[in-house]
């Protein structure tokens, strides 16, 4: 029990700490290759930072869901990041929640933020709550069908065990029904974190955008929340990703020498799939809203074809 | 324990149930004393009816009692087991909350309606669901369905000053006599090969069936258990009949009504008929997944509240029956284990459904009443006015949408562990299914999600849209409390999950000889398993403390920037315009519109739009739009076939010229005729 706090502990730690981390990189990564500047790797913490200091402004017309809804969205994100092995295979709370946990507690925490957009009772807020529900409701059949192809090599839900499993077959990502899985969840990924093409997350043009208008009327501390939240988010589906593909250096004990060797590879790792993103997000337009369910559907495709692939080889 | 008498026990309930029936008409000049009777009996028989559930469940032996009629096929004889209890137990949960929920509702009917009336079939519904649930022989059940489906059109029909509600009506009476005759039909064939009406002898006489004699007796009682259940693509009554009812009753019909469906299919499927070939199990898998899309899909077009809800009914049922299904191939398969949990999902989940559904049902209802509007579009702010009916219809919106730590998440998780297995427990290409059963799930799931973020925050949140919602106010106590029991049964079930498992071990003793529900839980009891190492687990109530331990650190975040800085209420940017109103508001309308556009093959959306222009021709002064879907089913399927009964009927006519002598020709004939088949040896 008390082991098990303190791995969650320091987890919790990691989580909350590497997650603006990534969002940094991922920004300066993409300004680079654009030949900008672009803001300090450690922007993120500062936004955050000042954010936390600052005052809010809650609308008149909003309810109590408008301010429950940080918490809820922090504290799932957060939860689901307990649940998932980022460094070792053995993840403090996966007992307690595999990856269908995950699943369904990322949308508990989406289920909050699309009420919270409709709250404030603009119509900003409606359309981006709309357009998030919309994109992760076609979204969420790629994302079953892509995990339920890894699930069953592993004959588990359980994320400690898919990653035990994964870690003793390391080069299985070679395999066809992993790479098309890999595809689909990619595709996921990229609309789950709401990144181009599916969605601009640096966009705060009402056509266009959809998480930035549903926390539009949020500001303060509660933005911190979201934003730390969303962060939080994205880092555990970036790890998810690379941690069922590309299980190497998964440490398999909570010891300091393999959680440091471990750290080592997972940044490592995580710095490659940022750079993928980025590139993606750099030589793609951002697709009109009514392309996006095509993009999706080719990521289904790719899914099937993934499950159609396990059983054939 | 064999002491505990639950046929006594049961027989009160039935008994206080009859009471209030004939108390109820006897009363009817009394409206205030019917509504007493109204409570007082039917919580009192839930009261009953749950203790004998509970006793019935605990003890494990099923409990038989007959009391022969002199005629040697009709016997009234009960049987109280496993399977029946549970469904007992359900209809106790809902019984009682609709009881004391009905009380403060029906003081609007006073003075305007015949609560006696209402009373009657109020107790009568509950009678007739707990002697279907019980009945051990083929012509009580009969009896008790057509009594539970005429009953019920009574309540359908109670605002029948209605057009919509007299069609509604008329629609769901002449599917109910089609549900009824295939059961009838599917009966007489069992009769055929038993020699009884009794359920008993059905079981034993199920290996003398024919593989052909099995395929026909599981269609018929398939479309006569699907109609009532609301299977697409027999829904069409469901989202017409349930809306047009007054709210509790709606509640009823959606809880515990349809599921008569599903434990008829229960009853039959995995105990009457003998093992059925598991091509029938993927059908039934099948058609529950088509339920579950669909239904949702056109519930997201919905902004009828209680249509809405009525559209969600067809979704779960169909969830519950892609557990079904799943237990079927699984039995047929030799995988008993994995079948039982799959049948405990598909159970777990009639009960979770049976509740939110009345729960959110009870909230439209109590909407309803304070505002006088079913249409979204119309309502809006009422978390203000009206902050306990919000806060339960939340509830019961998560738990209906299968998020943790809810109930309905964890049936959802059960369902996807047995459709995960069932990729390895079944070989050739059906294997194929399982996973692309899972992935329909999922999509079914979102967009459950999707619609109730529509249908909550629509209603209650932002601004209200008219002058009705302006003025709602809170529902009266009594109704708050039938509301209260049920979300708190909805948390309950969900966190409690593992202590509540048990509960399924006589049932799968019962129908599959298999008891699982030790295997299901690990973990010093906190943890939901179906096998640590391979299958998965998961803890609704380590995730429901853990989300409440992490909100901690952001509370301490906020709080210790909210030293310096006071929040402030503003209002909302409003893109400088004066002052937002409600007109600036996102509709439901306009929040399903994407769906809409990507469905839009399915819906075949038709839309009219009306601009008014006064100086510019891009400011319109007054914008008139008018959408549409098409309904597929009404008008592909049951039009073409209405109209050819119709010409058959035309056909017809020729025979019937008026004449009685032809007509006592015709009579004639017909006996000779019967006479000639039936003296024959």
């Amino acid at each position: 029990m008390s082991g098990m706090l303190a791995k969650a502990g320091l987890q919790l730690a990691l989580v909350l700490l590497v997650a603006p981390l990534l969002s940094g990189i991922i920004k300066t990564l993409k300004a680079r290759l654009q030949n900008r500047r672009g803001p300090n790797i450690l922007q993120t913490y500062r936004d955050i930072f000042k954010l936390l200091r600052k005052g809010m402004v809650i609308p008149e017309t909003a309810s109590w869901i408008f301010p429950a809804t940080p918490y809820i969205v922090f504290a799932t994100a957060a939860l689901v990041g307990l649940m998932i092995p980022m460094v070792a295979t053995d993840a403090p709370l996966s007992l307690f929640g595999g990856v269908l946990a995950v699943v369904y507690l990322l949308a508990l925490g989406r289920f909050f933020l699309a009420l919270g957009g409709l709250d404030a009772g603009s119509s900003f807020g409606g359309l981006g709550s709309s357009r998030e529900m919309t994109i992760s409701a076609i979204a969420e059949p790629t994302m079953m069908l892509a995990i339920f192809t890894v699930a069953l090599a592993a004959s588990s839900t359980n994320l400690s065990e898919m990653a035990k499993v994964a870690v003793s077959q390391s080069w299985k990502f070679l395999a066809p029904s992993q790479m098309l899985a890999f595809a689909a969840l990619f595709i996921v990924l990229i609309a789950e974190t709401g990144r181009i093409p599916v969605d601009n997350p640096a966009t705060h043009l009402e056509l266009t955008m959809i998480h930035e208008a549903m926390i539009l009327e949020y500001s303060g501390p509660y933005l911190a929340l979201l934003e730390w939240g969303a962060s939080i988010k994205q880092l555990v589906l970036m790890t998810l990703v690379v941690n069922t593909f590309f299980p190497f250096g998964l440490s398999s004990d909570w010891t300091a020498r393999g959680l440091g060797l471990g750290l080592l590879y997972y940044l490592t790792k995580m710095f490659l799939l940022a750079c993928l993103i980025v590139l993606v997000e750099t030589t793609n337009a951002k697709l009109r809203f009514f392309r996006v369910p095509e993009l999706l559907m080719v990521s289904f495709i790719f899914g099937a074809l993934a499950l159609i692939s396990t059983f054939l080889f | 324990m064999n002491t505990l008498p639950v046929g006594a026990i049961f027989t009160l309930s039935a008994a206080a149930y009859s009471a209030g029936a004939l108390a109820s008409l006897a009363a009817w000049r009394k409206p205030a004393l019917c509504r007493y009777i109204c409570c007082g009996s039917g919580l009192a028989g839930a009261v009953f009816g749950g203790l004998a559930a509970v006793f019935g469940i605990l003890q494990g032996t099923p409990v038989r009692w007959s009391v022969s009629s002199g005629i040697s096929l009709i016997a009234y004889s009960f049987d109280y087991d496993a399977l029946a209890g549970f469904f007992n137990l359900t209809l106790a949960i809902l019984a009682g909350a609709v009881s004391i929920y009905s009380f403060s509702y029906l003081k609007d009917f006073e003075g305007k309606r015949n609560i006696g009336v209402f009373g009657f079939l109020f107790h009568l519904l509950f009678l007739s669901l707990t002697i279907v649930f019980t009945a051990a022989n083929a012509f009580l059940f009969l009896i008790a369905w057509e009594v539970m489906a005429l009953v019920a059109y009574g309540l359908v029909t109670f605002y029948h000053e209605d057009r919509e509600t007299r069609r509604a009506g008329l629609l769901y009476i002449v599917m109910a006599h089609i549900d009824a005759g295939c059961l009838l039909l599917g009966f007489a064939l069992l009769m055929q090969v038993s020699g009884s009406g009794d359920f008993a002898s059905f079981r034993t006489a199920a290996v003398h069936l024919s593989s052909s004699q099995q395929s026909v007796a599981f269609v018929l009682f398939f479309l006569g258990f699907g109609i009532k259940a609301g299977v697409i693509p027999f829904h069409i009554w469901l989202p017409a009949a349930h809306p047009v009812a007054p709210s509790n009753i709606s509640a009823l019909l959606s809880g515990i009504v349809l599921k008569a469906g599903i434990y008829g299919m229960a009853r039959m499927f995995l105990d009457g008929l003998g093992v059925l070939p598991s091509w029938a199990g993927l059908l039934v898998l099948i058609v529950g997944v088509a339920s579950a899309v669909l239904g949702v899909l056109y519930a997201l077009m919905e902004h009828d509240l209680k249509r809405l809800l009525a559209y969600h009914s067809i979704e779960n049922i169909g969830i519950i029956l892609i557990g079904l299904g799943a237990a079927l191939v699984f039995r047929v398969a030799g995988h008993p284990q994995l079948a039982a949990v799959a049948l405990i999902a598909a159970m777990f989940h009639t009960v979770n459904h049976a509740i939110f559904k009345c729960l959110l049902f009870l909230g439209a209802g109590s909407v309803l009443h304070s505002t006088g509007t079913r249409n979204m579009e119309k309502l809006g702010g009422l978390i203000r006015p009206m902050p306990a009916t919000a806060f339960c219809f939340l509830i019961g919106a998560v738990a209906i949408s299968g998020l943790p730590p809810l109930n309905g998440f964890v049936s959802e998780w059960l369902t996807y562990q047995s459709l995960l297995a069932g990729f390895g427990a079944t070989g050739g290409l059906t294997r194929i299914l399982f996973p692309l059963a899972g992935s329909m799930l999922a999509l079914t799931g979102a967009l459950a999600a999707t619609c109730f973020v529509k249908a909550f925050a629509i209603t209650f949140l932002a601004l209200p849209r008219s002058a009705e919602s302006r003025n709602a106010h809170e529902v009266p106590r009594s109704m708050l409390v039938g509301m209260g029991w049920l979300a708190i049964s909805c948390v309950a079930l969900g966190i409690g999950a593992t202590w509540f498992l048990p509960v399924f071990d006589a049932l799968t003793e019962q129908l599959l000889g298999q008891r699982v529900g030790a295997n299901l839980i690990t973990g010093s009891g906190l943890v939901l398993s179906v096998g640590v190492h391979h299958g998965g687990t998961v803890s609704t109530a380590v995730i429901g403390i853990a989300l409440l331990v992490l909100v901690l650190p952001a509370t301490l975040l906020v709080l210790i920037g909210a030293k310096r800085f006071a929040r402030r209420r503003g209002p909302t940017w409003d893109c400088g315009l004066p002052g937002l109103s409600a007109e600036n508001e996102f509709t439901a309308t306009a929040f399903s519109k994407p769906l809409r556009m990507i469905f839009s093959a399915l819906y075949q959306p038709r839309r009219e739009i009306q601009a008014v222009f006064d100086v510019s021709p891009y400011y319109p002064k007054e914008i008139r739009f008018e959408s549409e879907i098409e309904p597929t089913f009404e008008k592909r399927l049951y039009v073409p076939l209405k109209d050819l009964l119709l010409r058959f009927a035309t056909r017809m006519r020729a025979i019937q010229g008026g004449s009685i002598h032809a007509y006592l020709a015709y009579i004639f004939v017909t006996l000779v005729l019967l006479l000639l088949f039936g003296v024959r040896p």
